[in-house]
């Protein structure tokens, strides 16, 4: 079906005898006869915009979302309330129809935007240089490796903490048969990476340490310990952070961390069943000219006037080709500028607020629920705004339990981690308040107890 | 003396009707203002954020933390109020060109319209709000999504399996070559090159050095496409793969392609399809039926995802039965029921061969579902004239600067005719007008026009690739030629009219080797 397009029959009447030939089929025929389709595409037909909208709306009717329950999902995308403006400015055509700003003159609406983000994540992580954006995540945790491995000298060992997104851990290690690489895992003890077997992981191969803060089971990290242990033994130590605990928790760049990485989506992002997001990438000066990655840079024009421009583009791939820092080209800028305008509505107040009030309500959730019969706690190092517990009950059904309640109870660590066959990580934002945490407390009570019953009484009749 | 308003209304000027202006504006308060960051806006004491009543015991942070994992010093983010931060935000959106304003014929880059319908959807709550880790018992809806767009994009490349997870054109390059790794080391081989022509995308040399492999060029012939022998000569069996883009950067297709096909799979190789130029061929050619075992198809250039001032897109994979053992985990699995009550979905998320994640959960969904809703607006017949009206369209504004003063300063660089973009080369008028690529480049800027893809592909000397898309109406592609004509003849009259190009834009030319000679890459505080 014909849509989006504009030429008329007279329009491609004129068209053609302006090209010289007489169909665009004639056009065509510089393909090939034996590589050119020979019959229609068999995909369904078009439809018109208020069918191709309810058959979207149907599918998405098929889907539990944050808004039909009570979310305490996390495991690396969070439930935040992103607020109104962020929608708004977003769907500016100004800022959601450009392509990568190549011509700054008439771009610097968005290269300011990257400048704005930059300060904002250089702020966050306390680390003097930010790029503009990174895909997401995982990714970005596998990109620092890459840094990591180019400068390190020929060092060609990576030791990761367990702790790391299970995500994480397996996007670094496909990443890392391309880079030669191997990798060494750290264990967690009680929750945080056991500093013990990191001391004796590292050696003179070693390029970079790998944690992750908080980490993958809630717990707040010694960054500053795990990153002189790496300092140590002369490697990098790359920190994984989530940007919306840097209001409360110890900036990366005050404890001695050289890259910090990290899943943006908890700043002004959707949960969009999992992206598009942002990653951010963040490292001490001395690796500006390694770093991957747009940059935008300020400058001034030929009149002396203020702009921005994509700075240090030699490291790009567009310039520098197979000797580039990496070979990312498109990334984020328009989410990114989500998690400006999320960080700047909340200002420097409000981002310790809100941090300070998920902290607090994360406290009074992990004692609720671990008061509860047949919970436990899985750790007990310090957390932030997720934790894990254990489950004296199959986990699933519990889970399938508190569906029923209108609850997504959390995120079920045996799905990664077999050692937490019994796991639920339970994740709390602004948007959780103290009635929400004790409606899941007895949903859960009640789950918990009904799933051992049951299986009580299976075990008795066996 | 020019008194228009300092913002981008000149970017509204067409050039039929009047030529703009040939000198600058001096610099005003106002525009001094304009290039103020929100950090500078900041008031102390300001804010726009209300953060809930604490509903719970307000224990001291120390006693919930160790103090010495707490954080001592805010970050200095700014303090403003919200109608600040709104008025912010639009002023400097201002200083964007965009492509709901103006013709943006960007090659390779295929800078079609937008469609609002896929941006209504996508915020639908169902998919917005949806949680990653949801699960896939109650996210059915998403799954089915992911599961026809799969089925929809191995229809439109012609291989039978699909994996979603890329999330960009360069992420689905290395995912590309890491399957490629896979596949060799599966039987037994370490191989250790990669081929790549001359006219290729950046991504693909920076790519094939992150996997781990070496580049090797193949030349182009005279004819704009491969060197065949060239091909043949460099193709040993240290080679892993070949990697092309076809179209080619050139905007022309290789009529060889079942040639070099059968060289690289005689030497076991395999063959990496670039899809930043499917636009051309979508309905009328598949890369399978080419012999391509791995695609990746950019759905922020084919398929209408907006590409947001360089971002966010997605870069799903299409391969061949050989290499799908090795494809991205997790994947969709459909089962089939038995009681007729309709197939269900779910994730599969390990499986031997898998060369793993390419990234968190399962990719850009957001993007899925835009790039769905477009593939359901036009269905089979739907893609395939929109490539050819993107092929006409090009060949329409080809045959438009062919003629004339640009037919004479900026030729094309290769062939006669061209598939959905095409390059010409500013060398002549460099000679003989002594303007450069980039002069005229930034002259369009103040016709209203986007200017086109400068200096690539590199082995064309100032390069000019123009992909006008189909969503360009003739008249816009009859103003940009004629837009371009002015030009030519204001750089016969007086070349510094372009040389100090442009006038009316924001800000005008930038120094950009001191932005990475002394970087100042954040705003100091």
């Amino acid at each position: 079906m014909s849509r989006y397009t504009s030429a008329t029959d007279a329009d491609r009447e004129a068209m053609l005898a302006e090209i010289g030939v007489s169909s665009s089929e004639e056009l065509f025929e510089q393909i090939p006869a034996e590589v050119r389709l020979g019959r229609e595409l068999e995909l369904p037909d078009g439809m018109s915009e208020q069918d191709v909208f309810e058959h979207l709306r149907s599918l998405a009717a098929k889907n539990a979302d944050a808004d039909s329950e009570v979310c305490f999902l996390g495991a690396g995308m969070y439930d935040h309330y992103v607020p109104a403006i962020v929608d708004a400015i977003l769907s500016r055509s100004e800022f959601l129809t450009p392509y990568t700003p190549y011509q700054p003159e008439v771009s610097q609406g968005g290269l300011q935007a990257m400048f704005e983000f930059q300060t904002c994540m250089s702020e966050l992580t306390a680390l003097p240089i930010s790029n503009a954006s990174m895909y997401e995540g995982p990714s970005s945790v596998a990109s620092a490796a890459y840094l990591a491995l180019g400068a390190g000298k020929g060092r060609k060992k990576l030791v990761v903490s367990r702790g790391l997104h299970p995500h994480s851990r397996a996007t670094l290690a496909t990443y890392a048969e391309g880079f030669g690489a191997t990798i060494t895992e750290i264990g967690l003890e009680n929750g945080l990476t056991d500093a013990g077997e990191l001391a004796g992981a590292l050696d003179d191969q070693t390029a970079a340490v790998f944690v992750q803060n908080p980490n993958f089971l809630g717990g707040i990290e010694d960054l500053d310990a795990l990153a002189s242990a790496a300092h140590d033994a002369g490697a990098m130590a790359i920190a994984s952070v989530d940007p919306m605990t840097l209001g409360v928790l110890r900036p990366p760049g005050e404890c001695g961390i050289d890259v910090a990485v990290g899943e943006g989506q908890p700043l002004g992002g959707r949960l969009d069943f999992g992206g598009p997001s942002f990653g951010f990438f963040c490292a001490t000066e001395e690796h500006i000219r390694r770093m991957p990655g747009r940059i935008a840079g300020e400058t001034t024009d030929v009149d002396g006037r203020r702009g921005f421009v994509l700075a240090l583009q030699t490291r790009e791939q567009h310039i520098r080709r197979e000797k580039a820092t990496h070979n990312i080209c498109t990334s984020q800028a328009l989410i990114a500028l989500g998690g400006v305008l999320h960080l700047v509505w909340l200002g420097k107040r409000g981002l310790v607020e809100l941090g300070e009030l998920m902290v607090r309500r994360t406290a009074y959730a992990r004692e609720t629920l671990a008061a509860i019969d047949g919970v436990a706690l899985l750790h007990d190092a310090p957390v932030a705004r997720e934790f894990g517990i254990t489950l004296d009950a199959p986990v699933q059904e519990v889970i399938d339990a508190c569906a029923a309640d209108g609850i997504a109870a959390g995120y079920p660590l045996g799905r990664d981690l077999p050692e937490h066959e019994n796991g639920l990580l339970v994740a709390i934002t602004e948007r959780r308040t103290k009635a929400d945490i004790d409606r899941l407390a007895s949903s859960l009570e009640r789950a918990v107890a009904g799933a051992s019953s049951s299986r009580e009484t299976a075990e008795v009749a066996s | 003396m020019n008194t228009q308003p300092p913002t981008h209304a000149a970017f509204a000027a067409k050039a039929a009707q009047k030529t703009p202006p040939r000198t600058a504006e001096i610099p005003t308060q106002l525009q001094r203002d304009e290039a103020r960051t929100i950090f500078e806006r900041s008031v102390e004491g300001r804010r726009a954020a209300v953060v809930p009543e604490c509903d719970v015991p307000e224990t001291p942070l120390a006693d919930l933390i160790p103090p010495n994992l707490l954080r001592e010093k805010a970050a200095e983010l700014p303090e403003v109020s919200e109608p600040e931060i709104v008025r912010h935000y639009n002023r400097i959106s201002r200083r964007n060109f965009d492509l709901d304003t103006g013709p943006y014929p960007l090659g390779s880059c295929t800078m079609k319209h937008n469609p609002r319908l896929n941006e209504k959807v996508a915020a639908l709550p169902g998919h917005a709000r949806l949680h990653p880790a949801q699960d896939p018992k109650r996210a059915q809806g998403a799954l089915e999504l992911m599961w026809n767009l799969e089925r929809a994009l191995s229809e439109i490349t012609g291989l039978p399996h699909v994996s979603l997870q890329p999330s960009a054109g360069s992420h689905g390059e290395l995912a590309g070559l890491l399957l490629t790794r896979a596949y060799h080391e599966d039987r037994g081989q370490e191989r250790t090159k990669v081929l790549t022509p001359d006219t290729a995308h950046g991504t693909n040399p920076a790519t094939v050095t992150m996997a781990g492999y070496e580049v090797v060029k193949v030349a182009t012939a005279p004819d704009g496409g491969v060197d065949v022998d060239d091909l043949r000569e460099k193709a040993d069996d240290q080679v892993a793969c070949l990697m092309l883009t076809n179209p080619n950067t050139l905007g022309i297709f290789d009529r060889n392609i079942r040639e070099m096909a059968k060289i690289v799979h005689d030497i076991g190789g395999t063959l990496y399809y670039d899809g930043a130029n499917l636009n051309a061929v979508m309905g009328w050619s598949r890369p399978g039926d080419m012999g391509f075992d791995i695609v990746h198809l950019n759905l922020h250039k084919s398929f209408s995802q907006p590409h947001g001032g360089g971002g966010p897109g997605a870069g799903p994979i299409a391969v061949s039965d050989r290499i799908a053992p090795f494809l991205p985990v997790p994947r969709i699995l459909r089962h089939e029921s038995s009681n007729g009550a309709g197939p269900s979905f779910d994730f599969e998320h390990s499986a031997e061969k898998s060369i793993g994640r390419m990234r968190g959960f399962q990719g850009n969904f957001g993007v899925f579902v835009r790039s769905y809703a477009y593939i359901r607006s036009l269905g089979g017949d739907g893609l395939r004239e929109a490539s050819e009206i993107a092929v006409l369209n090009a060949n329409y504004l080809l045959a438009r600067l062919s003629t004339g003063r640009a037919g004479k300063h900026l030729p094309l660089a290769f062939g006669e005719r061209c598939m959905h973009e095409f390059v010409l080369t500013g060398d002549p008028a460099k000679r003989e007008l002594k303007v450069k690529t980039l002069d005229i480049a930034k002259r369009l800027l103040d016709y209203g026009f986007h200017p086109p893809t400068i200096y690539f592909p590199l082995l064309v000397d100032e390069a000019l690739m123009f992909e006008p898309t189909e969503t360009e109406t003739r008249e816009s592609l009859d103003e940009l030629a004629e837009a371009i004509d002015s030009i030519l003849a204001e750089a016969e009259e007086d070349p510094e009219i372009l040389t100090n190009a442009p006038f009316t834009t924001p800000v005008r030319r930038l120094d950009e080797a001191a932005a990475s000679r002394r970087p100042v890459v954040r705003q100091p505080l």
